[in-house]
């Protein structure tokens, strides 16, 4: 492609990129080139190849970004075709990623996107690291949890509580369920992260068991019946699959004959997916303008053309059109992405020094703390059966408990005096080791020590 | 904000920066938040607790019931906890291993309790729903059924009831079906 036609392809982008402005970020550095260094350097990845992340893989090519990954562990179904645009009929039964990939790099010359067909829980967390920008186009709370923790766990403060710019991970999230929508940028130890504002997620609806087996008075009743309680009583010990169809046929026959039997209308298969699956039926609009949102805040990241949204979009096209942008704030006691606090410990020092001096610390004052590292319980005081599989780490050193390494993050739960009220608590430690050598460092000079 | 020059920087030194501290597990919040609830655990003297994966697997676990006044007294209950990722947003789940004769759980162990269901909260926790199922063991409800017979039962003849119980408990047939001993 000649320089003429690259100039007119991207003429809106370079207005962007190239002119100064006053609502700028403080870094930006407006600059002909910088739309190169973009497509150049930024990586970014791209977690869910589905409706969200159709429009995603698109609006960040069509962005000037050229080196994205996509990971999705999802195949292609035909009810996915009316809105996750880059499949075709012929692409059922196809991994998400791969042909998602593969279609944006067809129509967008000199991307190049990296398909991933496979659960994010099966990459290593340093995959992860890579990317300058991960955006999430994802439909679970699980999910969004747990990489949010990964980018979470990149992030590290120094001596005074601050976090360290180059560690922290910004992502990307969008969201939307029918006509509503929510982009929201997280810049871990900035802004609030997934965790802090955890509660903003409605309670699921759970219909009572005895409703369902004595009273059901609606059509989902009767499919949850048929889903909770009829499954396991004629099919002992074999576990319900919602993606077999064979599975979900069975529900809605089973939910049909209880409907009658109740004298109950509205029992669909569709209906009996939505209630089994808590599907709520997608709009490729809602898709669109969530992704622009959030293609938009991930190029504002990458160049600094103008400031971020901050921090929490709300879209709502149900009567109208509403939108909201709100401020949330950091829980700073997040155990997540909140700095906790900071213990410089010696290398000798052991399990059951250091739930002395956490009762000592003057921050702290935690008594009978239960500690745990990296989901191994080092230390509980209850319940006796786990104190007393747990009672023989209490004389080692932590330093070797937490496998020699010279910084890493413990959980601590136990009791605190709060304004003369004993109340439980959960505190995040980080934990240093005065004098202990880097990993590599460490190796070399044991090889020389005799065992 | 990232800065596009120290990308660029970064990207120059290139494995400059291999210095990668191995990272281990990721422990979830809702791990870190049942690590809590079982670390203050306050368990009533009828309950004990054990953990069948080790001391590492706190989501899986199991609690065993021996009321020690009413109906069931003198029984074995024995309950399978699972619990999500999601917890404390998703409530525990439970299940009766012991096959039981009793208004609120059913045959296949589905416990009718609703703090398990309906009116599950985060600021509840494990103890609460220990404590929930203790209560089903004092006071069967036979306005909730999950079995609808032993609820009928219950609710007309009390003395009947708790002479099914009884049978049940030591192993034997109520009407068609055959509960295995649970007496200790």
């Amino acid at each position: 492609m000649g320089d003429a036609s690259a100039e007119e392809r991207w003429r809106d982008l370079d207005k962007l990129l190239a002119r100064p402005g006053n609502i700028v970020s403080p870094i930006f550095e407006p600059s002909p080139q910088l739309r190169d260094e973009l497509g150049e350097y930024v990586r970014v990845l791209v977690v869910g190849a589905g409706g969200l992340g159709c429009e995603l893989l698109k609006d960040l090519a069509l962005s000037g970004f050229k080196n994205l990954e996509v990971i999705d562990m999802d195949t292609i179904e035909v009810s996915n075709l009316n809105r996750q645009f880059l499949f075709r009929i012929h692409d059922v039964g196809k991994s998400k990623a791969e042909v998602a990939a593969r279609r944006v790099m067809e129509r967008v010359s000199g991307v190049n996107i990296v398909p991933h067909f496979c659960r994010i829980e099966d990459k290593d967390i340093e995959f992860y690291r890579d990317f300058n920008i991960i955006a999430l186009g994802l439909d679970s709370i699980e999910a969004r949890s747990y990489i949010n923790s990964v980018a979470c766990s990149f992030l590290e403060y120094d001596d005074d509580d601050n976090p360290c710019e180059e560690t922290i991970k910004p992502l990307v999230d969008g969201g939307t369920e029918g006509f509503k929508g929510h982009a929201r940028v997280i810049m871990p130890g900035v802004t609030p992260c997934f965790e802090c504002t955890i509660w903003l997620f409605p309670p699921q609806v759970k219909f009572p068991l005895c409703t369902l087996a004595e009273t059901p008075r609606t059509a989902a009743h009767c499919i949850e019946y048929a889903h909770l309680i009829k499954w396991d009583e004629v099919h002992r010990g074999k576990t319900f699959d919602a993606d077999n169809p064979e599975h979900m046929q069975w529900i809605y026959s089973e939910a049909l004959k209880r409907a009658e039997l109740f004298g109950i209308t509205g029992v669909t298969y569709s209906l009996t997916q939505g209630v089994v699956k808590n599907i709520i039926p997608a709009i490729a609009s809602t898709n669109a303008i969530v992704s622009a949102a959030c293609a938009l805040e991930a190029l504002k990241i990458a160049t600094g053309c103008s400031k971020t949204l901050s921090n929490y979009l709300t879209y709502n096209g149900l009567e109208g059109l509403h939108t909201k942008v709100t401020e949330f704030v950091r829980d700073q006691s997040c155990l997540v992405c909140g700095p906790g606090t900071l213990i410089e410990l010696d290398i000798l020092v052991t399990l059951s020094e250091l739930i002395e001096l956490l009762g000592e610390h003057p921050k702290l004052q935690l008594s009978k703390p239960s500690i745990t590292h990296q989901g191994k319980n080092l230390y509980m005081q209850a319940p006796p059966v786990l104190e007393e599989l747990t009672r023989s780490n209490l004389p080692l050193p932590l330093f070797d408990l937490m496998g020699r390494a010279p910084r890493g993050i413990i959980h601590a739960t136990g009791f605190a005096n709060k304004n003369g009220k004993r109340t439980s608590c959960l505190r995040k430690l980080r934990v240093v080791f005065k004098g202990a050598v880097d990993e590599g460092a460490a190796n070399v000079d044991m090889a020389g020590v005799p065992a | 904000m990232i800065k596009l020059f120290k990308i660029k920087d970064q990207k120059k030194d290139d494995a400059g920066n291999a210095n990668g501290r191995p990272v281990g597990k990721k422990q979830s919040a809702g791990e870190l938040r049942l690590h809590k609830d079982i670390s203050e655990l306050n368990l009533p003297k009828t309950t004990t607790i054990s953990f069948p994966n080790g001391k590492d697997d706190l989501m899986n676990f199991e609690v065993v019931v021996r009321p020690d006044e009413g109906y069931y007294l003198g029984g074995m209950f024995v309950f399978s906890f699972q619990v999500s990722p999601s917890y404390p947003y998703e409530p525990p789940k439970v299940k009766c291993k012991t096959k039981v004769y009793h208004p609120n759980i059913d045959l296949e162990g589905n416990v009718c309790l609703n703090i398990l269901r309906e009116d599950w909260k985060p600021v509840l926790n494990i103890n609460t729903v220990i404590y929930g199922l203790n209560h089903l063991f004092m006071d069967p409800n036979d306005e909730d059924p999950l079995n609808h017979d032993a609820a009928a039962v219950l609710r007309s003849n009390p003395k009947l009831f708790e002479s099914n119980v009884r049978r049940a408990m030591s192993g034997g047939y109520v009407g068609q079906i055959y509960f295995p001993r649970c007496c200790v």
